[in-house]
């Protein structure tokens, strides 16, 4: 089986049977196509997002030897001037007092054929989004906000940390030209400015929620519960992510995606 | 397709006599979990088990057949069933779930599995999903309201609710009553008005009472996972089954009620986009079937 189908079946992508034969295709293309070179940008995160990206043990080793190049990343890649690449995965928010953020994110924008914001604080600024200044080592440091604020973002992949599966099924997809897995992420590339309270204003104020409990399930701090079959948010452990949204099955469905995976 | 893909549809009923005895209709939810718990098919199931408000139920995790039994049953309101997935993954430690989803809960697991953003390590760990029929869903206060105002029943008297035949059943320990189906509507969550599932499409196995005799269950059998499981069941003596054209209503009811539901929600949903409200379902302009849940 070739590492692609192994990736696949272990993420459970598979296609239907009767597929199988186009299938096969798209996976010869994709070992013929060149490895997509991939560059590593840590702006004001906290590095859990690239450690999700480590947690796909079963599949890392193939997945960074043999399928992706990383040609780009401090403490990964001994470069000091930045490539091109064919996508970058910027984790962490940008810092408006912080110069040389600022440079390396135009200079990315400019480098790189995909922007990727990679986890909350890159895609909506996150727990970032707190920051009043006043703290050591730079005390000045207190404007941080979503890359998309500055440069074109073409996926967001929000997340405090996205989960090592869709970190590997956005690869798969990434590596399989698949757009139609991605075009959630592309538009979410918008969402910069994401609030526990969206449950409240987009989904309860507009005669959405059915108190199905998936936000309560998928908020990373708990800081949403279920009160009388709706969300209620616990400000103070509210991070800002946009998770509780993103999940919601009422804040978009990709249905057809999910008849595919269930072999519906 | 208003029924969804399926396998195999079949009337169905637990042989359990225990469960027969306390089940909503034919006991497929309760006797499949007890079977998959005793077979070690699942490690546990999330239910919506009792409260100590009566009809209040909260979700669950069941790790016996005792605890299953006592989740036995249809409450008509909310148990955010799907919160408590997390729980069971995290805190018990559960490797294999068993759950128990209306169609939007099974609408809330799927989307996760397939786009699991900020949820580690649990898509895999669903191991059986058991969908129920679902018309629209109430909230507690509805509930209460329309069974002591317009039934003139006690709540805590109340022993089992039921749907069937365009009626909402009550019984008490010493008479049962009814409320024409139509008095309830305007009580229901708004949300529901939306809703394009009728019959838990997104489900390994999915049953409810609609299409057969008191006393058993319509049951679809979906995925190769829930194909796998209800075969066993079955070979097992756990669960019998009839062929559907054996029975009556039969499936030409579910039909029937299936396009009702999904024709009204595809007005509400073409009014929204209209009135310019978001709603995550195309209009009817918009798919090749005007009916199918996208």
């Amino acid at each position: 089986m070739s590492i692609l189908a192994r990736i696949k079946s272990f993420f459970g992508m598979e296609a239907k049977p009767d597929k199988n034969a186009s299938q096969e295709e798209v996976e010869k293309v994709a070992e013929e196509k060149a490895k997509p070179r991939i560059g590593y940008i840590h702006l004001s995160g906290c590095t859990g997002d690239g450690m999700s990206l480590t947690e796909n043990y079963d599949i890392l080793a193939p997945l960074l030897t043999e399928m992706v190049d990383i040609v780009y990343g401090q403490t990964l890649v001994d470069l000091w001037e930045m490539p091109e690449m064919d996508i970058a995965l910027v984790e962490g928010s940008v810092c408006l007092q912080d110069e040389h953020s600022l440079h390396e994110l135009k200079e990315v924008r400019e480098k790189a054929g995909l922007v990727v914001a990679f986890g909350s604080c890159a895609a909506t600024g996150c727990f970032t989004r707190y920051s009043r200044g006043g703290q050591q080592a730079q005390p000045n440091h207190e404007s941080f906000v979503p890359i998309a604020d500055l440069v074109k973002v073409d996926l967001a992949i929000p997340g405090c940390p996205p989960s090592p599966e869709i970190i590997a099924k956005t690869v798969v997809a990434v590596l399989n030209d698949d757009m139609d897995y991605l075009q959630p992420m592309m538009d979410m590339a918008g969402y910069t400015e994401a609030c526990g309270c969206d449950l409240q204003l987009k989904v309860v104020n507009q005669a959405l929620c059915i108190g199905c409990g998936t936000c309560a399930m998928a908020c990373q701090t708990r800081a949403v519960s279920m009160t009388n079959g709706r969300p209620e948010i616990n400000s103070d452990r509210c991070i800002k992510c946009g998770v509780c949204y993103v999940q919601c099955p009422r804040s978009w469905w990709p249905a057809d995606r999910i008849n595919q995976d269930l072999g519906l | 397709m208003v029924l969804g893909t399926y396998k195999e549809v079949v009337a169905a009923r637990s042989t359990d006599k225990q469960i027969q005895k306390i089940a909503q209709d034919g006991g497929i939810v309760s006797g499949l979990f007890c079977y998959a718990l005793d077979e070690k098919l699942i490690d546990g199931a999330v239910v919506a088990g009792p409260t100590d408000v009566m009809w209040k139920p909260e979700p669950m995790v069941a790790m016996s057949s005792d605890e299953i039994l006592a989740a036995a049953g249809t409450k008509y309101t909310f148990s955010p069933n799907v919160w408590m997935l997390k729980k069971a993954v995290r805190q018990y430690g559960l490797e294999k779930v068993g759950t128990v989803a209306i169609p939007c809960q099974s609408m809330g697991i799927r989307k996760m599995q397939s786009y699991p953003f900020g949820v580690r390590f649990l898509a895999d760990k669903i191991a059986l999903m058991l969908g129920i029929f679902c018309m629209e869903n109430f909230p507690y206060e509805s509930l209460r309201t329309f069974i002591s105002e317009k039934a003139g029943v006690d709540f805590d008297l109340v022993e089992k609710m039921d749907i069937g035949k365009g009626k909402f059943w009550i019984q008490t320990a010493d008479e049962l009553l009814s409320i024409p189906l139509k008095e309830t509507h305007g009580y229901e969550q708004s949300g529901c008005k939306v809703c394009l599932d009728y019959v838990a499409e997104l489900a390994d196995v999915s049953t409810g009472s609609v299409g057969t005799p008191d006393g058993w269950s319509t049951v679809f059998v979906r995925t190769d996972a829930g194909d796998t499981i209800f075969k066993q069941a079955v070979e097992a003596g756990v669960i019998e089954t009839k062929p559907m054209d054996d029975v009556k209503p039969g499936l030409g009811l579910l039909e029937k009620l299936a396009t009702d539901k999904k024709t009204k929600a595809m007005k509400v949903i073409d009014e929204r986009k209209a009135m310019g409200l978001p709603v995550p379902f195309k209009g009817s302009g918009e798919k090749e079937d005007p009916l199918a849940n996208v």
